[in-house]
């Protein structure tokens, strides 16, 4: 099917036309071409009922003329629901009804909208949104041809998505030190590291679309060895990036006729620890799978008694909302916010010793170990992707075991604004300095709101995250102090934090609702934000800081 | 003021020595700072709080200020100064956001003496007040400054920047009351210190942080900073608004500034990333700075002048556990090494030259020109400067236009498409192709094809045919790069214009023994005369319009004279290059019944001239085999390849065929080859290039017609591969290629624009754009652009006209109608393997 998607793909550019008229023609071409296609094919037997034995992931599987409809058939169903156009929505949806009159089956989205966790209702809707989103929506849909999940969901926050989007069109799309067949097959490496099957398969898409060699996604094997060099460091950089040293970068750039550049390794390492990060968010947003991709759609018709695993697992059946439980810990919000308020007044009069600070932060690294991640209750692979990456026993191991010490990584001696920010713009321009704004945007954006209250700092609470984020990478700022993060941070939101950030893969519905149950899902959307920006700078801190070591 | 100067005075009386030094510190450094009688320094960083003493020879500890069992973060710094009136006063900034002093006058150990602890985040600097022994300002990431009074226990005022994070503070040199501060997001604001409630002035100094400031010692309300984005800026603080009146771009963020004791516009600078080194920049040159201090092995975190009337000490602390005292006598004068030659092309072949004011008034040949008139070198001067250190370097620049048509390579697309390569008996491809060169004035040419045709013809062939080619050959010279409308610019290009007598005569039916020796002679003669005939252009007496117009005079003349002419020469050689091939230009004004028996050449460059003649003198039969020949021939061959008129050496070994052949080595041939097929293709000769390949000997030649003759064609509906027939997609069962102008299948040649992709029957095609120059599918793309329109008609084999029934004949033929440069580029739509480029006619 992928190979029929990379063939198929140039009749939907059209679409993304800003132009109506060109819309109109690629969408007139497009059905006739669907026609064509059903004609060709002949009215199916709709008379029979039966599903095929596996209805949910192989729809039909029956010629390749009709797997090949029903691709198309399942590209138009996502346009029905994510183009930000309103008339190919409207044509799509026309489209897709004739094609069911004539006697073809159709498929159906599975599950509803973009997230498993938030109920799609919350979610924006592509037809209802205000100018700007609007705008950053059709850019995105432009660049890509597609307005993904991740987009969606990000929508909560438009100042954030526009900057996120710039970012990753440059990554993927703009000139840049390395190919771009290469840059999708990082991509693929990076988020296969956390299993992520979503974004496994839409950088496969992309990865095929671009022209990459089939072979290569065989496995880390299969691809060329340059790549496969950097497997270690997408390892280290995934679950303990504290243990990355100058000589793994120096076994990088001196490998002979397989070394990589220094632009280029910048470059790669954007990417894998965009990826790791975005794997975090995808799983702690509970991102569903594209609608046109494997596990987005189903062939089969919606009956009572064949419940799919997807739709048990999307929660929006379940009709206890987050606000059901609001009198069982009635008043959460308000804790916290009074413990802020005494933070900020008392914080001059009790005035913890140096030793005491200190301390703090060894302790608050050590509770984080004690802090323990749900196990895996559901996740099943679509696709097979443990065979993107090597070592899978590797994960995140704590940072502060007895036995291993590695020195505490102070921000103070390598920061992101004096020491980054420089390194990253001198080997790959530009990219340093909208790194920069997508990090600012990130720990910066405040609607100074808190569930139902208004004109809130919450700097504090943002700052706490972050810091908690960077503490369980072993990074301290020497001017905080730790005892902050337990007075904010509670119990569940902690195991939230720390699954999603060591290993998203296991991240689950239930964890997600457990922590601040008064909280809107924009503010916990903006949560995923903040820890997935954290992650990513401090991935990025300890391998830039490799580089620079190796530099001097 | 008055301080100042009393400190002048114990200045003067301890005068500071020393030498460059260095001492291992245990840690890295963050910040360093001196006390005010210059002997002492005192280090800071995350691990270390020392003192060191600065003696004659090398630094002393002296004291270690990081006492206690278990340091706290408190001496942690970011930042330390040293009091510049009371000496025993300290204050550092500390990472966790305390700010300390230090009075080194306590008895005890520990010598900390007060402790604030106001500041939420990281302390970025701390700046004791130039004169007010009590005042301390503090600047941290809170993106506050406070400003202490040290007989109290907490701050007196806090100044809120409103933004981000203070990365610097400093008080002004001039007013008692103001200082300045720098933020990460790019501003710089200025406050008076008695009104905390908001900031006197702000703008906007650099994008992203600005890491440093530093006013000017000798308060002149001019106030340098530094940011992240590699920039020092100097800004006039007296005016109303900040003026920028000065910018330095370094190579690396800047972490430092510090200007320079003594020295009006110098600063010194180093940096927070990658670049090790310090600068000392002059900034009224920001190119190149002025002096470089490289010892550092890791970034230099703290630099800092010595003393403050002495400009020729400066320390330094940095990450790689150093702490360096330089001397500026052992600075690296980058100046010294740059390299003031420079040489660049202009869009249109102009050149322009700089180099060293000495090297070119040297050059005895340089007169002044007026300035102004561009055509001239432009020289630039600057005034030398007393107080200036900097080496003087002058350079002068030099413009070298050259004309367009004196570029032009149009000469070789005219040859490459009339030279006729094989078809016809030897002797008419050489008359035809001597012909050729003679209508293109290059009259050496023609010449050699007319050789090549005596020496290797039947002799009785020779003067049936002979005669009437060899004539009035064209006096212009054969490459002329540039039209030396510069010269004497003092590049010691010299250039001349040299003028000889062009009496040649060369007898082509008999060559004779006595004529040749003759003719040697001559040679000789003319090489020998050569210096006095040549002219100095510098003169002025021959400007280039002088020349055209002369040249012009030639030409006329030469059509209707039959007496010997005399001719100009040009010759423009580069200096710097002598081994470069100097053109062989040989005039030819005669014509053959005046010119009977006698034959003298003149040869300006006698080096590279036909050693021909010569050689074949004592051996000369009328009936000399032709292999005689070979090995001056190939030595002919030879010397147009190395001349770069690669071009004559495949024709004439195409031409020549197994005559010549086995004499050059294959590898050799592959070269040529190779390189004439390439510049045929860069000239989108695609048809003679295929014939050159066809006609090749070479192996390695030849097989490029057998490589990529496969075309890869998308249907234009579907834009899916079409496999099996060219005409025909089996997926959307459509007919991809249709006529624009019959609307049937076309099956045979397919003739489309790569514009828009239109097209059909070649025979359609032309007819149709006859009369139109738009595209018949009515797309309203202009297939014919306005500027090939005046072309008379598609036949003519010229390079405005279209070549098109030739095009169509030898692309099929040779079944190869790709070029491979243009293939990647294209659209999907190649088509017909056996489709017609219209390319080659349209664009």
């Amino acid at each position: 099917m992928d190979a029929q998607d990379q063939e198929t793909l140039g009749r939907w550019d059209g679409l993304a036309s800003r132009d109506t008229s060109s819309r109109t023609a690629a969408m007139e071409h497009i059905r006739q071409e669907v026609l064509s296609k059903v004609e060709a094919i002949g009215p199916e037997p709709t008379s029979s009922p039966s599903p095929s034995p596996s209805p949910c992931l192989s729809p039909a599987s029956g010629s390749p003329a009709r797997s090949d409809l029903n691709a198309v058939l399942a590209h138009l169903l996502m346009l029905t629901k994510r183009c930000p156009f309103e008339d190919v929505r409207e044509r799509c949806v026309r489209l897709l009804q004739t094609v069911q009159d004539l006697g073809v089956r159709i498929p159906r989205p599975l599950g509803n909208g973009p997230s498993r966790f938030i109920p799609e209702k919350e979610i924006l809707q592509v037809s209802k949104v205000d100018t700007r989103t609007q705008s950053i929506f059709e850019d995105a849909f432009a660049a890509l041809g597609r307005l993904d999940n991740i987009s969606l969901v990000m929508g909560f926050h438009p100042q954030y998505l526009e900057s996120f989007l710039r970012t990753q069109h440059y990554l993927l799309q703009m000139d840049g030190p390395l190919s771009l067949h290469y840059r999708h097959y990082i991509g693929i490496m990076a988020a296969a590291r956390h299993q992520c099957s979503y974004l496994v398969n839409l950088h496969v898409n992309d990865f095929l679309q671009v022209g990459g060699d089939p072979k290569w996604l065989n496995g880390l094997d299969g691809a060329p060895r340059k790549l496969q060099q950097l497997g270690e460091l997408n390892k280290i950089l995934a679950h303990r990036p504290w243990l990355l040293t100058k000589e793994h970068i120096e076994g990088l750039l001196k490998a002979e006729e397989h070394s990589w550049s220094l632009a280029e390794l910048i470059h790669a390492v954007v990417l894998l620890t965009h990826y790791h990060s975005l794997a975090s968010f995808t799983f702690g947003c509970g991102i569903m799978p594209e609608i046109h991709c494997d596990g987005g759609h189903t062939f089969r018709p919606p009956s009572v008694g064949h419940y799919c695993v997807c739709d048990i697992a999307n929660g929006n059946n379940h009709h206890d909302s987050p606000f059901g439980s609001q009198e069982v810990c009635g008043g959460e919000v308000e804790v916290l916010m009074e413990r802020m308020k005494q933070l900020q007044e008392c914080r001059d009069d009790e005035e913890a010793s140096q030793e005491e600070m200190a301390t703090r932060f060894e302790r608050e690294k050590t509770e984080s170990m004690l802090v323990v991640t749900a196990e895996d209750e559901e996740w099943v692979p679509s696709r097979d992707i443990s065979r993107h990456f090597e070592d899978p026993s590797y994960g995140y191991k704590d940072f502060s075991r007895r036995g291993e010490h590695v020195p505490t990584f102070r921000v103070q001696d390598y920061s992101w604004e004096d020491h980054g920010y420089s390194l990253v713009n001198r080997l790959y321009p530009d990219v340093g300095q909208m790194l920069d704004e997508k990090f600012q945007m990130a720990y910066n954006l405040t609607y100074n709101t808190m569930a139902t209250h208004k004109d809130v700092d919450t700097s504090m609470l943002r700052r706490a995250i972050w810091n908690y984020i960077h503490c369980m990478f072993g990074i301290r700022y020497d001017d905080y102090d730790y005892g902050e993060i337990n007075q904010l941070l509670d119990r569940s939101f902690k195991i939230y934090i720390k699954t999603m950030v060591c290993s998203p893969e296991k991240t689950t519905k239930r964890m997600y609702e457990s922590f601040w149950r008064q909280f809107q899902h924009s503010e916990k959307v903006h949560v995923n934000l903040l820890l997935m920006e954290a992650r990513m700078q401090a991935e990025l801190l300890y391998a830039l800081r490799a580089i620079t070591r190796y530099m001097t | 003021m008055e301080k100042m100067s009393r400190v002048t005075t114990a200045l003067s009386s301890s005068a500071i020595s020393g030498r460059t030094m260095f001492c291992h510190l245990d840690a890295p450094a963050n910040a360093i700072s001196v006390c005010r009688d210059a002997t002492q320094v005192v280090v800071a960083g995350r691990n270390i709080f020392k003192i060191y003493a600065l003696e004659e020879e090398q630094f002393v500890e002296k004291l270690n200020l990081r006492v206690g069992r278990k340091p706290s973060l408190n001496l942690s710094c970011a930042d330390v100064m040293w009091h510049q009136m009371e000496e025993n006063l300290l204050a550092t900034a500390a990472t966790n956001g305390a700010v300390v002093t230090w009075n080194l006058g306590k008895p005890s150990r520990n010598k900390q003496d007060q402790l604030f602890t106001e500041h939420k985040r990281t302390v970025n600097k701390v700046c004791f007040h130039p004169t007010e022994v009590y005042m301390l300002l503090s600047g941290s990431q809170d993106g506050f400054m406070k400003c202490f009074d040290l007989r109290k226990k907490e701050s007196v005022s806090t100044f809120s920047g409103q933004s981000e994070s203070v990365r610097d503070v400093q008080f002004s040199m001039k007013d008692y009351f103001t200082f300045a501060a720098s933020f990460e997001n790019g501003n710089v604001q200025l406050w008076d210190i008695r009104r905390p409630d908001r900031y006197e002035r702000m703008f906007t100094a650099h994008t992203g942080p600005v890491f440093c400031c530093d006013w000017h010692p000798d308060d002149r309300g001019w106030l340098a900073t530094g940011g992240r984005d590699k920039m020092v800026k100097v800004w006039d603080m007296t005016t109303n608004r900040a003026k920028e009146i000065y910018c330095v771009q370094t190579i690396a963020s800047v972490a430092r500034v510090k200007w320079r004791p003594e020295r009006k516009f110098h600063l010194a600078t180093c940096s927070m990333m990658v670049d090790h080194n310090i600068y000392v920049w002059d900034v009224r040159r920001p190119f190149i700075p002025f002096a470089t201090f490289e010892e550092h092995k890791d970034v230099t975190t703290g630099i800092v002048w010595r003393h403050q009337h002495e400009p020729h000490f400066l320390l330094s602390g940095s990450k790689d556990s150093t702490l360096y005292q330089h001397m500026f006598k052992d600075a690296t004068r980058p100046v010294d090494k740059a390299n003031p030659e420079g040489l660049c092309f202009g869009l249109f072949g102009d050149l322009a030259f700089a180099a060293k004011e000495s090297l070119i008034s040297g050059d005895a040949n340089r007169k002044p020109y007026p300035g102004g008139d561009r055509r001239y070198p432009i020289f630039f001067f600057k005034k030398p400067d007393p107080t200036e250190q900097f080496a003087h370097v002058s350079s002068a620049l030099s413009v070298f236009e050259t004309d367009l048509d004196s570029n032009r390579m149009d000469w070789f697309v005219r040859t490459a498409q009339l030279y006729l390569l094989g078809g016809k008996p030897f002797a008419e491809l050489c008359d035809h192709n001597a012909e050729v060169a003679r209508e293109l004035k290059r009259p050496q040419v023609s010449t050699t094809w007319t050789m090549l045709r005596i020496m290797f013809s039947d002799p009785a062939n020779i003067a049936t045919s002979g005669p009437n080619h060899l004539s009035k050959l064209g006096t212009l010279p054969l490459m002329n790069s540039f039209n030396l409308k510069e010269i004497g610019s003092g590049i010691g290009n010299e250039s001349r214009l040299e003028r000889n007598k062009g009496d040649i005569r060369q007898d082509n039916v008999h060559l004779e023994p006595e004529n040749i020796s003759n003719n040697n002679e001559e040679n000789e003669e003319t090489e020998g005369s050569e210096g006095q005939a040549e002219y100095m252009f510098g003169d002025a007496e021959l400007d280039d319009d002088d020349l055209y117009s002369m040249e012009h005079d030639n030409q006329t003349e030469e059509q209707e004279c039959t007496l010997p002419q005399e001719a100009f020469q040009l010759r423009h050689d580069i200096l710097d290059n002598p081994s470069a091939p100097e053109h062989l230009q040989q005039d030819k004004a005669d014509s053959p019944h005046v010119s009977g028996n006698e034959a003298e050449v003149t040869c300006l460059t006698p080096i590279e001239s036909f050693s021909l003649i010569s050689i074949s003198q004592p051996l000369f039969t009328p009936d000399l085999p032709a292999s005689f020949f070979c090995p001056i021939v190939r030595e002919m061959l030879s010397y147009y390849a190395e001349k770069g008129d690669v071009q004559m050496a495949v024709s004439a070994l195409i031409v020549l065929g197994e005559r010549i052949r086995k004499e050059i080595d294959d590898l050799t041939q592959e070269h040529w080859y190779t390189s004439y097929i390439d510049l045929l293709q860069r000239f989108e000769l695609w048809n003679v290039s295929n014939e050159v390949i066809k006609l090749s000997t070479c192996g390695a030649i030849t097989c490029l017609n057998q490589t990529s003759t496969t075309l890869h064609i998308n249907c234009s509906n579907c834009k899916r591969p079409m496999n099996s027939r060219g005409w025909i997609c089996d997926r959307c069962h459509q007919c991809a290629s249709v006529c624009a102008v019959c609307h049937h299948v076309v099956k045979g040649l397919f003739v489309w624009c790569q514009g828009c992709s239109h097209g059909g029957h070649l025979e359609h095609i032309i007819n149709w754009l006859k009369s139109s120059p738009h595209c018949p599918a009515g797309c309203g793309h202009l297939c014919i652009p306005p500027s090939r329109r005046a072309a008379p008609s598609l036949a003519t084999p010229d390079s405005a006209g279209p070549p098109l029934p030739r095009s169509a004949d030898a692309d099929h033929k040779q079944g190869r109608a790709v070029n491979p440069k243009k293939k990647s580029g294209q659209r999907e739509s190649q088509r017909d393997e056996r489709a017609v480029r219209l390319h080659e006619v349209l664009t």
